[in-house]
């Protein structure tokens, strides 16, 4: 059996509270202390940590607010390449394989997964770079699949529901107003025109009341 | 092959067609009705966990298992097809209720004059169309679908406000619709920041918006046949997800809850319908692949095709019903007429916030300047036009991210990127359209020769591409859109001209796929008679989208709805009293 990966992240990194200052400027609060280790499903913990440095440069933390690793978006990425996605369950995968014309998108044979894994050997020594290194190897790869799904599953990683490893303590949806999938609006969809609407975000799980199985984590 | 105790009628897909025949007929008669449906059944009670744009608007949960069955495209003869892998340019359903459970709601009718396309263009244009067009009537006038149409509207209870009341232009509503002999069964929904900036913006140029018509509720409504639905909540899970409080008019709570009090009827699902089974030019039932993976032989006396549009003819070419078309000849008819529908979109960046997370599938204000009979008439080379249109429909939190005015960042990610697309989060809205897209004889359906199912029967292969036509359609709404735009107080993207450059499969444009089998006034150029029955085998359906001649302008749901009514009628009332071609 496949020893067991683990990612290690200090508590401090995940999740917490987004507040504003007068000046409009973000603020995060700290939820938790000590060490979270996370069992990895696809990536190891070399991979995961490329990973996780590539997603906060696409998405970094910086003055404007928390970025993919105070969302987790490494352990979303994570999730969706072990489940039935990034092994290609869903997409049409019958020989023969053709390059074609960009109108027609991706024909390769790889999957997700696949894709990462390769993307990631390249990447190299990445994790242990300056920012602006990292940036420029970045940018070396701009136009390849590798990164086009990278920057995709950084932007879900963000912003999806947290019942799928990201989105931790739904800093992302703090950090753009999101209020969370609320059952009725109502009463409000016609008022205050212009103006912000703004609740604390409440995930999937709170608003049904019970744990939600996502699509990677279906059996078969 | 095990043969099982025979039906009266059978219907291949238990979509918002198939369910609705069934509906009818056993309603109005003793037939016996089995549907045979490929997916699973489903309940609202399931749908208020679907409330996760990731599963099922990022990676369409509810739709067609692409891995089993998807279909192969290429933009013209001569080019090489290749499957569509991934999902794209358009959403095929699957499961009980179909596309019907995940479509938006909106309910427009079609033109008049777009029922006699072939005839209205040549009187008005004379001999100067261009050589290619293929546009056909459809053997049946607006005056004949307009009481189906009324029909439909209360069966699903369109919202809206009529434009056009027996010939009298109404303010307020769509005045450049065809004549209705009634009011819409209930009001518009509640309007939203962006829709009545647009509605201001459009009046105030002179144009005529009204509210886009929508079957999610505005409010509790119960329509003929007795079932009460409750008013829309505005969640924003409409488009690509279930309704779970079944505001929107969808199969499983608009029709199922009928059927299953019908002795009647019956309905096998997991069962993934193979063949139309004939003999001596009648049907004579169809097989299926059962749960098991057996195949089963179920005989019928009548035998309803209604799966979603390209399966349609799809089943028929591999039960070699009918003549398939060659497009080098002009010859057969089965698989011509392929159309899409003509989309083009401009962004607009406003100063305030729009809640755009807020809305419904149907939510929004539409102007129609730019189409039916004479809106297109001051632009050169444009033959027939669409709507234009701003809709709440409710933005997922993923991909409502990342939308910046053109140049005002170099990078798509890092820093800069992320610091501008915050700022405007939540400011950006669309203005899209839909417009009519005309029948070309290189636009066609056929078997692809390489590529099969996970039963290794041929994929349907699209050939397909715009025209010069399509793209001076998107200029035209494009400016329009801009126009309207800016009388918003927004700054304007520019159109995505690049669309209609090329046919791409990668970017959604619209599960308005039609064609195919076609309906019309001859079997020499149509699969179906005006009443979808086969006009080569009497006891023969073929009821959807596949029988549209070419595309309307805005969504096809509520024709694809009348036609079924009609064709309902023609069955039951016609036919059963005495069997043989009705036309």
């Amino acid at each position: 059996m496949k020893r067991r990966e683990f990612l290690t992240l200090p508590g401090s990194s995940l999740g917490g509270v987004l507040l504003y200052t007068l000046a409009g400027e973000p603020v995060r609060m700290q939820a938790q202390t000590g060490e979270i280790k996370v069992p990895l499903r696809f990536f190891t913990s070399a991979e995961a940590r490329v990973v996780q440095a590539a997603c906060d440069r696409i998405f970094p933390s910086d003055a404007s607010g928390p970025g993919a690793t105070e969302a987790g978006v490494v352990i979303y990425i994570d999730r969706q390449l072990a489940g039935p996605y990034g092994r290609d369950k869903y997409r049409y995968t019958k020989p023969p394989f053709v390059e074609s014309v960009p109108e027609h998108g991706y024909q390769g044979k790889a999957a997700p997964r696949e894709i990462y894994r390769e993307g990631i050997q390249k990447l190299g020594d990445f994790a242990s770079l300056a920012p602006a290194a990292r940036d420029e190897k970045l940018r070396g790869i701009e136009t390849s699949t590798f990164f086009r799904l990278l920057r995709q599953h950084t932007i879900e990683g963000m912003f999806s529901d947290p019942l799928h490893g990201g989105n931790a303590g739904m800093i992302g949806w703090q950090l753009i107003g999101y209020p969370g999938p609320r059952m009725s609006y109502r009463e409000e969809i016609d008022k205050a025109p212009g103006q912000a609407y703004r609740q604390k975000p409440a995930s999937l799980a709170q608003i049904v009341g019970h744990p939600v199985t996502g699509w990677e984590d279906e059996k078969g | 092959m095990p043969q099982i105790k025979p039906v009266d009628v059978v219907i291949a897909g238990g979509g918002f067609v198939g369910l609705t025949l069934a509906k009818e007929i056993t309603a109005r008669t003793s037939l016996s009705v089995l549907v045979v449906e490929r997916g699973q059944p489903r309940k609202l009670a399931d749908y208020a966990a679907g409330m996760d744009e990731l599963d099922y608007a990022l990676r369409f949960r509810m739709m067609q298992n692409l891995s089993e069955e998807t279909a192969t495209h290429r933009h013209s003869a001569k080019a090489a097809a290749v499957p569509i892998r991934q999902y794209g340019s358009f959403n095929p359903g699957t499961g009980v209720g179909g596309a019907g459970e995940h479509w938006g709601g909106i309910s427009y009718r079609f033109y008049p004059e777009a029922f006699r396309l072939a005839s209205f263009l040549r009187e008005k244009h004379g001999g100067t169309l261009p050589e290619n067009l293929a546009v056909q009537d459809w053997g049946l006038s607006y005056e004949e679908i307009e009481p189906y149409y009324w029909r439909a509207e209360q069966m699903i209870g369109v919202g809206g406000r009529a434009g056009n009341l027996g010939g009298k232009a109404v303010d307020g509503g769509n005045v450049f619709e065809g004549p209705r002999s009634h009011e819409y069964p209930i009001p518009p929904h509640k309007q939203t920041y962006a829709t009545t900036l647009f509605e201001k913006a459009a009046r105030g140029l002179g144009y005529h918006p009204y509210p886009v018509p929508t079957a999610t509720l505005s409010r509790t409504y119960t329509n003929p046949d007795g079932v009460t639905r409750t008013g829309c909540a505005y969640c924003g899970y409409c488009t690509r997800y279930g309704c779970m409080i079944g505001a929107k008019a969808q199969p499983t709570n608009l029709l199922m809850p009928l059927l299953a009090k019908r002795k009647n009827f019956e309905l096998r699902t997991g069962c993934s319908v193979r063949r139309v089974v004939h003999q001596d030019g009648k049907a004579t039932g169809l097989t299926y692949r059962d749960e098991t993976g057996a195949e089963v032989f179920q005989p019928a006396q009548i035998v309803i095709v209604a799966s979603w549009t390209l399966n349609n003819s799809r089943l028929l070419m591999l039960s070699r019903v009918g003549q398939p078309y060659d497009a080098a000849t002009g010859k057969g008819t089965l698989g011509k007429n392929l159309t899409h529908q003509v989309s083009q979109a401009t962004r607009v960046f406003l100063d305030k916030p729009l809640n755009a997370f807020m809305g419904a599938g149907g939510l929004g204000i539409g102007i129609s300047d730019f189409d039916g009979k004479e809106g297109v008439d001051r632009f050169a080379g444009v033959l027939r036009g669409g709507n234009i249109r701003l809709m709440s429909t409710g933005e997922g939190p993923v991909g409502g991210f990342g939308a910046i005015p053109p140049g005002e960042v170099q990078s798509e990610w890092g820093s800069d990127w992320k610091k501008a697309a915050l700022a405007w989060h939540d400011r950006v809205a669309s203005i899209s359209s839909e417009a009519e897209h005309l029948a070309y004889r290189q636009n066609y359906l056929d078997l692809d020769p390489t590529y099969k199912d996970q039963y290794g029967d041929a994929l349907m292969r699209l050939t397909l591409d715009w025209t010069a036509h399509e793209r001076a359609q998107g200029a035209m709404l494009g400016q329009i859109q801009g126009q309207i735009g800016k009388a918003m107080g927004g700054r304007v993207g520019p159109p995505n001209s690049r669309l209609l450059e090329r046919y791409t499969v990668t970017q959604y444009q619209s599960t308005h796929v039609n064609g195919g089998a076609i309906m019309g006034t001859a079997p020499e150029s149509s699969v179906v008679n005006p009443w979808l029955q086969h006009w080569q085998m009497a006891n023969l359906w073929v009821v959807g989208g596949s029988a549209f001649p070419q595309n309307g302008s805005g969504n096809p749901t509520l024709t694809i709805l009348a036609l079924t009514l009609r064709a309902a009628d023609g069955l039951i009332d016609r036919y059963l009293k005495k069997p043989g071609e009705l036309a």
